[in-house]
């Protein structure tokens, strides 16, 4: 990583809160985030710990309760379709459900080309275009060729979400959330994904946020990573820091449960609560 | 050697497609389960792994069917029985089978306990509704349950505690094998250990005498069964214990399939994950040689050739490659050094 660190994104006192009165659940509870430039960040937590609603407020899916996103230093402003848009040019995501990413009426060619739109490529010629999805498509090992008339569901799962890829590709953002992007597809396109991924951060130097909860992909992939309870960040810190020497109970407890090979893997701790 | 409860000799199943084409998808399987050991399954989506877990049973509806082979429980031979005998009498008493999605095998509109009835009034001994009642309750107490959760509805039940409520109902006349399909995939990690813990319990608490576990990702089956099998695109490629089958995979698709195992342990970040590139064979027309061939990266002409055997090797194991032992580990070693540089 550079000496220079740049923040991209950084949030103040962000909080949501999803019902009313007794219902009322925080699911973020002010939360202070720092991104920079080029980092790889793993967000973990269980099931119900708020990392999705908080990817959901980052993204602009959804407005915060309080607090305030800011992007590349200045105060994020989405408040009209068209700053949004401008907004999702630089800031985009892969979820965790690949069969539902996708618009079901339109072909691949559409999904792509709406990327090449997106980064101002409407007007360039059909010959360029077409170039353009082929790289695009050969950089995630498909074959531009077999997909053209093809419509996403007569893909695969592990396909799709390369193809998945193939658009972050085309729309070089700044900054990628993948939210479980993994977590549907079986461990050997796991590595193939995560490598992929991995090798498009380099090529076009983009911040990664992943959202998991998968302790062994976060540690693998990540330079740091927050872990999540309820709503806040109760550990964070450098992969190494928080994974091999977890100092709060919560993370220890995380990390005892998780199936491992090298060391013992004690299951006499469990407590059947809940 | 202790007595074998489950011993599947050469069975073969298929799919017969809408367009009348079959797709033999669990293709001459045969494995041994003995009393008090538990085998695991790992492989790739659409290896045929859970189409497996349902041959295993006998239980046979389109488009599955039965071509050959021989199923024998206990000493009892179930192939060729009539499906309603199979229903009456071998499924829940004699193997009893968790599927993937096993916390949607709730029905909403009924309380746990009507659902515990349904199950023994069709096979067990107890007729009553305040029998049933105590002997759920028991059953529950036993494998660490709430006898609470028998009054409730499923919707006031958090997923790994269906998930668990699921797998007491399943095993609660006594199987003699427990089929688990995936049974933590879909929990997080805490609901994932207490489900695996009570696995593990099950067969301490004499509830069942051996189990088959399914699933894909090897960190897990490495900590729960004994021996692991591999498949690959319907057939057995690998078998040996749990620690031979992830610290010296002999097969080099269950040596793909290790070098993808990602955990949180120290080490892990210098290892280059190692992915295997290509997409199983189509069973439809599989290849006649090695159905691994096409993407493994020690393939020679004869691979292709003619039908590889499953090797015996002693000891347990077996594998299903033309190279030997010896060639394979060699490979093996010789890609380690050249990655190393």
């Amino acid at each position: 990583m550079p000496d220079e660190k740049k923040v991209i994104l950084s949030t103040s006192g962000l909080t949501k809160v999803f019902g009313l009165g007794a219902q009322k659940t925080l699911a973020v509870d002010h939360v202070n985030l720092t991104l920079y430039e080029g980092e790889v960040v793993s967000i973990v937590g269980e099931s119900g710990s708020g990392k999705t609603t908080l990817a959901k407020i980052l993204l602009g899916l959804i407005n915060p309760t309080e607090g305030e996103v800011y992007f590349q230093g200045k105060k994020r402003d989405i408040s009209t379709q068209k700053k949004r848009q401008e907004y999702w040019k630089n800031i985009q995501a892969i979820f965790q459900d690949p069969y539902s990413s996708y618009n079901i009426f339109n072909k691949i060619d559409a999904v792509l080309l709406d990327c090449i739109r997106m980064r101002g490529g409407g007007k360039l010629p059909q010959a360029k275009k077409v170039e353009m999805m082929a790289e695009a498509c050969s950089f995630v090992n498909l074959k531009f060729e077999e997909l053209t008339n093809k419509y996403p569901f007569e893909l695969s799962g592990g396909q799709m979400q390369r193809l998945m890829i193939a658009r972050i590709f085309l729309l070089k953002p700044k900054i990628l959330f993948a939210d479980e992007p993994t977590s549907m597809i079986d461990a050997c396109s796991r590595a193939t994904i995560l490598d992929m991924l991995m090798q498009l951060r380099k090529e076009i130097g983009m911040t990664v946020i992943f959202i998991t909860h998968d302790i062994g992909l976060a540690y693998y992939v990540s330079d740091s990573v927050y872990i999540m309870e309820r709503g806040k960040f109760v550990e964070s810190g450098s992969a190494d820091e928080v994974i091999l020497h977890p100092k709060e109970p919560y993370t220890q407890r995380l990390l005892s449960d998780v199936p491992k090979i090298y060391e013992e893997w004690d299951l006499s701790t469990v407590t059947y609560s809940s | 050697m202790s007595k074998v409860v489950l011993d599947v000799r050469e069975l073969t199943t298929k799919y017969i497609t809408r367009f009348q084409e079959n797709v033999y998808a669990v293709d001459h399987v045969s494995l041994k389960v003995e009393e008090g050991k538990s085998l695991g399954i790992a492989g790739e989506s659409g290896c045929g792994k859970s189409t497996l877990a349902l041959s295993l049973m006998g239980y046979y509806f389109p488009p599955l069917h039965y071509t050959s082979g021989e199923i024998i429980i206990d000493g009892r031979n179930i192939t060729g029985m009539n499906p309603d005998d199979i229903r009456r009498t071998i499924l829940g008493t004699e193997i009893a089978y968790i599927p993937q999605a096993a916390m949607n095998a709730l029905n909403p509109t009924q309380k746990v306990i009507n659902f515990i009835e349904d199950v023994i009034q069709a096979h067990g001994p107890y007729k009553t509704k305040k029998e049933i009642y105590e002997f759920a309750k028991g059953a529950f107490e036993t494998l660490g349950l709430p006898a609470e959760a028998l009054q409730k509805y499923p919707v006031e039940l958090s997923g790994g505690m269906k998930q668990r409520t699921v797998i007491a109902v399943s095993v609660i006349l006594f199987p003699q094998v427990l089929i688990a399909d995936e049974p933590s995939s879909a929990l997080d990690v805490t609901s994932q250990k207490m489900v695996i813990r009570m696995l593990k319990n099950l067969m301490e608490d004499r509830f069942i005498k051996s189990m088959i576990f399914i699933t894909h990702e090897l960190p897990l089956l490495y900590n729960v069964t004994d021996d692991i099998m591999v498949m690959y695109a319907g057939q057995i490629v690998e078998k040996a214990t749990a620690k031979e089958a992830v610290f010296d995979p002999l097969h080099p698709y269950s040596k793909g399939l290790m070098g993808s195992i990602i955990v949180p342990e120290s080490g892990l970040r210098d290892v280059k994950l190692a992915a295997i590139p290509g997409v199983p064979p189509n069973l439809k027309n599989p290849p006649s040689g090695c159905r691994f061939a096409e993407r493994c990266k020690f393939v020679q002409p004869e691979c292709t050739a003619n039908p590889v055997a499953l090797r015996e090797i002693g000891g347990g194991r077996s594998y299903r490659c033309i190279l030997s032992e010896d060639e394979l580990r060699e490979t093996y070693a010789k890609e380690a050094y050249q990655n190393a540089r």
